[in-house]
């Protein structure tokens, strides 16, 4: 059904409202089920062995120790799990990233699984089952592993994306280049040209929730699953291919997820529950520990990235160029693509070569965490910004400003922007009171931009009007952060209804269509575009059954305050019908009214970010304070401005502990040393002041409330703003994330000395 | 090995169970009990998921063993409410949007309800230091203390 999805200026009576979430009372009285929060009759408990060894050969499993032990009910390994993915190699490597085939790849890669009938039973199979190891030399870090010295991790992979195609196996999986114009012709114009080398360490999204999902699988063909996920249906699929099941056969059900920033848009242990409960008939549950967290899923790339700018004393950039390294753990990715496809997108340059580089090491394998790969990118661009602005002398914003792109320009990775956000984010921060701030000893001031492309996709919605007039709202994109609330507002808007009257469920995937997932920030622009059309099409059907109860011609009645009324002067003594009296009738006027949407998303909004932090950093043990933090965002039209501000508001506190403290630590070994909350130290209450949020809403003209996806972007900038700051406030250019105590003693100390 | 009896009380109501020596207070309460609003976030301590009241005193409930609630009072989540009525922090939290994916705050709640128990009029950096046990990934903890501040302010009746 065609929907015209064009924005349109218009009042509103809900959206922009902040009503309490709809699931609220749940969260707030502990009723709410999470992953880890449900259970099915006769379940078992399901545990996984892990690789000790950052590489190793398995060159055989015993299990028969484990399969002896009473209350075991179920032992799988690779075997369990035949190859079905028929030369798709994406596929493949989620199945071999659920469990191990020919090597382990990574301390924490799943080798064999168990299901028995308590955990410490599981527990002691593990202990039982035997597994050889030819331990193999290993890699752990990006720039060791595109040497030529370096251990190869497979011997499949060849450089992608280069001619001619390589004849040896290599780390370095492929490469990709974004850009116009002509940098060395760019570079030979400029006055000024600063060139720098950055490292960021691995972080991981941190969710407080783990991995958890109950799996049952019939003799019949037919399963179910619970799961805490970001995309039901997408879960669907990947495992039902991996396991050979019909789609349909599967019903997956999303949880409350607690958490998930990309890292639960991958399949972990799911299809090995499936594989447990295949083999024992029992449902299986798995709930990873923390340790299993950090080891085997999320995390984000560790990179190194070259940037080299150049501009005129006047401030016009006149190239830029760079050159950027991204993990991937064992299987190829897109995360170095992104890099350099977001790293100079927040400008208008007439010479620009971005190139990015997809590197194999024995970490777990990289998952989406929010704005992948822009963060990482923004830092080292933003940073050598700010450099070049400081050396040919003009401020930091103003150099920006008069930089940036604009909607007409030509994006460095290819698109020509429409109207966006970027130069009303940097006049925002320009006028903001914080620039202006006094600043005290060993205090400095930083600022940065970032951008995130947004996504659309395939969304499919339902809304089911009751018998009293009240709707409900199923959708199939996953609420990770009030999106319910959001939707509910919209579905509230269009039926001119209020917004207590309306509830908004997640629907299982055999209660809906197919939905992409909850990624790209998507969710509430996909799903209010779908919500709206699905409000829209139930609308028309209220107005038909009006017009039936009336007699008159449909073209007659309008909709109006959630009531319908005939327009025509010669219906002028007729009542309007409120959608509860249309409703309380239905019966007779052609049954049950809904109205349903079906849709691809297109045209989601690019979006753009400027952030302001101060900080003090304490020269004698390096440790810096964040005084104070301003999140200026571009929201397209903010539904829910409560939820808005949330976003903008966590993806800062990501970024600041990923700025200063997170990072993954490897010993010699290859095993990672840190793998729970006391050691990867994520920002704790005391470490933050408020965070101040500024909504710019700059209207998408792609959605007909003009809504841009609000998630991803703030966690872009801080990385390079806090850079910033702590680089004017130590008096030393910091190139190296986190910017940890050690890292800024160093840092202080090669200045001195130098 | 033979389960340990114990007789406790949670939110009020005397309750038994039995437990291998292992388990612990959490798992008690989620996996025998069905009062599964604390969460297991870490098994560690480190992340407050699982914030409950013994005695009187906030703990992580994965540190204390199941069978340590012996002749205790036990306070969790599911009793913070009276019957339908909020308290005033669950209230706070709804109207400040103090959650987002929802999955700490259960244990945000128990530990800010212990700090206003002992310290009706806290300020922000008491509570950012109290509540420093709790860890929360989604929101930035803006709107958490604010939420705290407003509570505080409504219970004092000022």
């Amino acid at each position: 059904m065609s929907f015209d999805a064009k924005y349109k200026a218009q009042d509103y009576n809900s959206v922009g409202t902040r009503p309490v979430r709809p699931d609220g009372v749940d969260k707030v009285t502990g009723r709410a089920r999470y992953g880890a929060d449900f259970n099915m009759p006769g379940q078992l408990v399901g545990r996984v062995l892990r690789s000790p060894h950052a590489h190793a050969r398995i060159v055989s499993i015993d299990t028969s120790g484990a399969e002896r032990l009473k209350g075991v009910k179920a032992v799988v390994t690779a075997a369990d799990l035949p190859d079905l993915t028929n030369g798709d190699q994406t596929l493949f490597d989620i199945l071999d990233n659920c469990m191990a085939r020919s090597k382990a790849f990574y301390d924490g890669h799943a080798v064999a699984a168990v299901a028995a009938v308590d955990a410490k039973t599981a527990r002691e199979a593990l202990k039982r089952i035997e597994v050889e190891y030819e331990v193999l030399p290993h890699v752990i870090d990006v720039d060791e592993a595109v040497k030529p010295s370096a251990p190869v991790l497979r011997d499949d992979v060849f450089t992608g994306g280069v001619e001619p195609k390589p004849q040896t196996p290599s780390n370095i999986a492929n490469r990709s280049e974004f850009g116009h114009g002509d940098v060395d012709e760019g570079f030979a114009e400029a006055d000024v040209i600063v060139e720098r080398s950055f490292r960021t360490e691995q972080t991981h999204q941190g969710y407080i929730e783990p991995h958890a999902c109950v799996a049952s699988m019939n003799p019949d063909g037919t399963a179910d699953m619970w799961v805490c996920t970001q995309g039901h249906f997408v879960y669907r699929q990947n495992c039902a291919d991996l396991l050979g099941l019909d789609v349909s056969k599967l019903r997956v059900t999303s949880s409350e997820i607690g958490g998930g920033f990309g890292g639960k848009t991958h399949v972990w242990m799911e299809p090995v529950a499936l594989a447990l409960s295949r083999k024992a008939g029992r449902p299986v549950k798995i709930v990873m520990s923390r340790n299993e967290v950090f080891r085997a899923s999320g995390p984000t790339s560790a990179t190194s990235i070259d940037v080299k700018i150049g501009a005129k004393k006047d401030g016009t950039i006149t190239a830029a160029q760079a050159t950027l390294r991204y993990s991937c753990g064992p299987y190829e990715d897109i995360w170095g693509e992104f890099g350099a496809k977001t790293s100079f997108a927040c400008y208008g340059l007439k010479n620009v070569k971005s190139v990015g580089y997809e590197v194999l090491v024995n970490r777990p394998k990289a998952a989406a965490y929010r704005a992948p790969s822009a963060p990482m990118a923004a830092f080292a661009v933003e940073s050598t910004i700010d450099e070049l602005a400081q050396k040919i002398g003009l401020d930091s914003i103003e150099f920006r400003i008069k930089n940036a792109a604009k909607e007409g320009t030509r994006s460095s990775y290819g698109p020509v922007y429409g109207p966006i956000g970027i130069g009303p984010t940097l006049e925002a921060a320009q006028n903001h009171p914080h620039m202006k701030a006094p600043l005290g000893k060993n205090q400095g001031r930083g600022m940065a931009c970032g951008f995130w492309f947004n996504f659309g996709g395939q969304t499919c919605t339902d809304l089911n009007i009751g018998s009293d007039g009240t709707a409900t709202l199923a959708v199939g994109t996953v609420d990770v952060g009030g999106a319910r609330a959001s939707l509910s507002l919209v579905a509230a808007e269009e039926l001119g209804i209020p917004y207590e009257n309306v509830r908004a469920v997640v629907a299982d995937t055999a209660s809906l269509g197919y939905n992409d997932m909850t990624d790209g920030s998507r969710g509430t622009f996909s799903s209010s575009m779908a919500t709206i059309s699905a409000a829209r099409n139930a609308v028309k059907v209220l107005r038909e059954r009006a017009a039936l109860t009336w007699d008159i011609p449909v073209e007659d009645v309008i909709w109006e305050d959630g009531c319908a009324k005939a327009t025509d002067k010669k219906h002028g003594n007729l009542p309007p019908l409120t959608i509860a009296d249309i409703a309380e009738t239905a019966g007779k006027t052609g049954g049950p009214i809904a109205g349903h949407s079906e849709l691809v998303a297109d045209g989601a909004g690019v979006s753009f970010a400027t952030h302001i932090c101060d900080v003090e950093v304490d020269p004698e043990t390096g440790a810096t304070k964040i005084l104070r933090y301003t999140v200026i965002q571009d929201a397209g039209k903010a539904v829910h401005p409560d939820y808005v501000e949330g976003q903008y508001q966590g993806g800062a506190a990501q970024g600041i502990g990923w700025a200063l403290n997170e990072e993954y630590i490897y010993g010699e070994d290859g095993r990672l040393q840190n793998p729970g909350f006391l050691d990867y130290r994520i920002p704790v209450c005391s470490d933050l002041p408020m965070i101040d949020t500024q909504i710019l809403e700059i209207p998408n003209p792609n959605h007909p409330y003009g809504v841009r996806g609000v998630g991803e972007t703030s966690i872009v900038p801080p990385l390079a703003a806090i850079a910033n700051a702590v680089s004017n406030a130590a008096g030393v250019r910091m190139t190296h994330i986190p910017m940890s105590p050690p890292r800024i003693l160093a840092a202080l100390e090669g200045e001195s000395e130098g | 090995m033979s389960a340990i009896a114990v007789s406790t009380t949670i939110n009020g109501d005397e309750v038994e169970f039995l437990c291998q020596a292992e388990e612990t207070l959490l798992d008690v309460l989620r996996e025998r009990l069905g009062l599964t609003g604390a969460k297991e976030g870490c098994g560690t301590g480190d992340c407050g998921a699982c914030s409950v009241m013994v005695d009187g005193r906030l703990v992580c409930a994965c540190l204390v063993l199941g069978a340590e609630a012996e002749g205790r009072s036990i306070e969790t989540i599911e009793g913070m409410a009276n019957g339908d009525e909020l308290h005033p922090l669950q209230t706070k939290f709804l109207e400040h949007a103090a959650l987002q994916c929802g999955v700490c705050t259960p244990g945000f709640l128990v530990a800010a309800k212990a700090l206003l128990d002992a310290n009706p009029d806290p300020t922000e950096e008491e509570i950012r230091f109290w509540l420093a046990g709790n860890l929360c990934r989604c929101t930035g903890y803006d709107k958490i203390v604010r939420a705290v501040q407003d509570a505080a302010q409504e219970l004092r009746g000022s």
